[in-house]
C-alpha cells in the first residue's frame, strides 16, 4: 500500500466521528444556528426549537466530543461556539499582534541603528 | 502549549549588546521607540504606567508589570495584551507575558521576543479586541481613501 493511501486512510478514520456526529437533525440544525450566530447560551439555543433544554446539552456534548463545538462557563450559562471559529479567530488576534510585534521591532532596529 | 498561545519574533539588530539592552531596559528609551511615555522606571515587582503616544493610540494607558531583569540578557514583564477600551478594568484579567533576550551575534545583537499566555485570555476578549482593531484599520483605509481623493 503506499504511502498517501494511508495517509488518507488515516484521515477517513479521524473524519468518521465528526460525519457520525453531523449525522442527526436536531445537531446539524445547532451547528447551522451556531454558524450563522456566533457563541450562544443553551437558552437561545433552545429557544424556537421543540427541542428541550436538556437535548440540547446532550447533542452539544455529542458535537463537543467530535472536536466540533466548544462549551466554556459565563456566570451560571454555558456558552457554545463553533470549535472553528474559535481557533480561527484566535489565530487572526494572534496575527494581529504579531504584526504590531513587527512594527515595534522596526521602530526599535531604527532607534538603535541611527 | 498549543499554536495559539505564543509569539516569537527574532531579528538582529546592528548595534552592540549594551545599546540594545538600554533601548530595551531603559524605560524612557524603551518609551522612544516602542510608542509610550512611561512614569517610572524599571524594577522586578514593579508596575511602571504609561500613556501611549503612538498615533491612533493615544487615549490609552499602558501598564507594565515588570518580572525579571538580568542585565544585557534579559528583560521580562507581563500585560495586558487587549486592553484596548478606555475606561474597562482589565485587573482581574490573565496577562500575557513578554521576554526579551540578547545574545551578542557577529555584526551585532540577535534579539529575541516572546509574548507567551495567550490562550488564557477570555476567548470573547480576544474577539472583541479584533474586531476593535479591524475598525481601527477599517477607518485607516478610509482615511488614507479620502486624503488621496482630496490631493
Amino acid at each position: 500500500m503506499s504511502r498517501s493511501t494511508n495517509l488518507s486512510e488515516a484521515k477517513l478514520v479521524r473524519a468518521a466521528p465528526v460525519f457520525a456526529a453531523l449525522g442527526d437533525p436536531t445537531r446539524l440544525r445547532l451547528v447551522a444556528r451556531l454558524c450563522r450566530d456566533g457563541p450562544l447560551s443553551i437558552a437561545r439555543l433552545s429557544e424556537s426549537s421543540d427541542v428541550t433544554r436538556q437535548a440540547v446539552t446532550k447533542h452539544l456534548h455529542a458535537l463537543s466530543k467530535a472536536g466540533l463545538v466548544c462549551g466554556r462557563r459565563r456566570g451560571r450559562e454555558s456558552i457554545w461556539e463553533l470549535e472553528l471559529q474559535r481557533l480561527k479567530l484566535a489565530r487572526a488576534s494572534l496575527n494581529q499582534i504579531s504584526q504590531q510585534w513587527d512594527a515595534a521591532i522596526g521602530r526599535l532596529k531604527a532607534f538603535v541603528e541611527k | 502549549m498549543s499554536e495559539t498561545d505564543r509569539i516569537e519574533k527574532k531579528v538582529t539588530l546592528r548595534a552592540p549588546r549594551s545599546r540594545v539592552w538600554r533601548a530595551i531596559a531603559n524605560a524612557d528609551q524603551f518609551g522612544e521607540w516602542f510608542g509610550v511615555k512611561l512614569e517610572a522606571v524599571f524594577a522586578p515587582g514593579i508596575t511602571v504606567r504609561g500613556k501611549i503616544t503612538y498615533p491612533g493610540y493615544e487615549h490609552l494607558t499602558m501598564e507594565m508589570m515588570v518580572e525579571r531583569i538580568e542585565p544585557e540578557t534579559y528583560f521580562a514583564y507581563r500585560w495586558h495584551p487587549y486592553a484596548i477600551q478606555p475606561g474597562v478594568d482589565y485587573s482581574a484579567e490573565p496577562t500575557t507575558l513578554v521576554e526579551f533576550r540578547l545574545e551578542e551575534v557577529e555584526g551585532g545583537t540577535l534579539l529575541t521576543i516572546v509574548e507567551s499566555g495567550f490562550d488564557q485570555i477570555p476567548a470573547a476578549r480576544r474577539a472583541e479586541a479584533f474586531r476593535m482593531n479591524e475598525q481601527g484599520w477599517a477607518v485607516q483605509t478610509r482615511n488614507i481613501e479620502k486624503y488621496v481623493s482630496e490631493h
